[in-house]
């Protein structure tokens, strides 16, 4: 028996139209689900906001303060590697030159030149990092936080490579044993896992402010919903010259510097 | 010289049988003694009603479908409250709810995944408090 092209095209797409099959028949044969009620409860103490943002006065940090960075790091289970190679940060001081380098200049004054600040993850409105993780373990969430599912990253380091601000740090070597004293209310990571600061989404769950922000006796950090045209940070950015770090690139950070 | 290849091969074979079967007739009648969990622990003793999130049966059927649930509801939309069927509810955490009671993970977690080799990897990560002190 020989086939004419009619008859070929004919067998062919009806060929075609069977690969749409499998979708309309699965959600029959998938049998019991696991999503369980309550699953749309919110507690009324937790803080929200429609997008988080943090304030970051410098002139207000102490020379040689690390009451934001040891509270951070104590709360979260940040291994301190000896190494500075392989350090994990998820805040970290820097001077103005390397958090503001397209501002520094020849005759910077001394003041601006001796300031170190502290950086963290800048929480992006457009965020890299979230772009080319392939797993979809960094992801942005409604409220503007880049949060990782530290479940799904796989350690491809990709996010380090897109990261315009060095904010995210791979755990070369299993983190426990390099922990002072675990929290263990917060997990610790793995080997092969990459992490970064959070903006306390865990604390804010439970109605608490940021650890660092907690910690600063200065008040050098504030942190708010900038969306909120009455929010102690909106008034904050509005009244002082601030600058977010690197906005040339696009990125849209949300920790603002007044200086 | 025939035969004689003929029963090196019928005694090859036979070996082979013997080991390839090995595990389904070895131990055969005798059940593995099933593990023994614990529950005895403080906060255990202290319940009025000793029910755990669900009930009994459907915690030992789905409790990894359940904690998964909870994991991904919980990191990924932000939903950290459990509504168990009673009514009563629960934060979705781990290291929260479940080692609240089940603070000995080693008599109770570890005995049933051993006998029934699964290997979670969620206390690669998760703390348990008692762990910590030692």
């Amino acid at each position: 028996m020989t086939t004419n092209r009619r008859d070929f095209l004919k067998i062919a797409g009806v060929s075609a139209l069977t690969l749409m099959t499998p979708p309309l028949i699965l959600p029959a044969l998938a049998g019991e689900n696991v999503r369980l009620p309550g699953q749309d409860f919110t507690p009324a103490k937790s803080l929200t906001a429609k997008r988080w943002a943090m304030a970051v006065d410098p002139s207000k940090c102490s020379e040689g303060c690390m009451d934001c960075i040891t509270a951070c790091h104590a709360v979260h289970n940040v291994p301190d590697f000896r190494n500075p190679k392989d350090e994990v940060k998820w805040i970290w001081p820097e001077p103005f030159a390397a958090v503001f380098p397209e501002s520094k200049h020849a005759y910077s004054g001394q003041a601006l030149q001796k300031m170190r600040m502290p950086v963290m993850c800048n929480h992006c409105a457009n965020p890299p990092c979230v772009r080319v993780c392939p797993t979809g373990a960094t992801f942005q969430r409604p409220d503007g936080i880049v949060m990782m599912d530290y479940h799904r990253c796989i350690g491809c380091r990709l996010c380090m490579a897109a990261c315009p601000y060095g904010a995210r740090s791979m755990n070369y070597r299993d983190p426990r044993p390099f922990i002072a004293k675990i929290n263990p209310n917060f997990p610790t990571r793995t080997k092969g896992v990459v992490e970064k600061c959070n903006f306390c989404e865990e604390r804010l769950a439970k109605g608490q402010l940021p650890a660092c922000v907690e910690a600063c006796k200065q008040k050098a950090l504030v942190f708010g919903d900038v969306d909120d045209p009455r929010s102690e940070i909106r008034l904050l950015i509005e009244k002082h010259f601030n600058l977010p770090r690197r906005t040339h690139l696009g990125t849209a950070p949300q920790l603002y510097y007044l200086l | 010289m025939k035969q004689h290849k003929w029963g090196l091969i019928i005694l090859g074979l036979a070996i082979f049988a013997i080991g390839i079967t090995f595990p389904f007739w070895y131990g055969k009648g005798k059940p593995a003694a099933p593990p023994e969990l614990s529950l005895d622990t403080p906060a255990i003793a202290a319940l009025t009603e000793k029910r755990c999130v669900e009930d009994t049966a459907f915690m030992r059927a789905n409790h990894m479908k359940l904690l998964q649930a909870w994991r991904d509801e919980s990191v990924r939309e932000g939903l950290r409250h459990y509504t168990a069927k009673d009514g009563r509810v629960f934060e979705k955490s781990l290291t929260g709810s479940c080692i609240r009671c089940h603070e000995n993970k080693e008599q109770f977690c570890d005995r049933c995944h051993n006998y029934v080799d699964a290997s979670p990897s969620c206390f690669d990560c998760h703390v348990v408090p008692g762990e910590v002190k030692k």
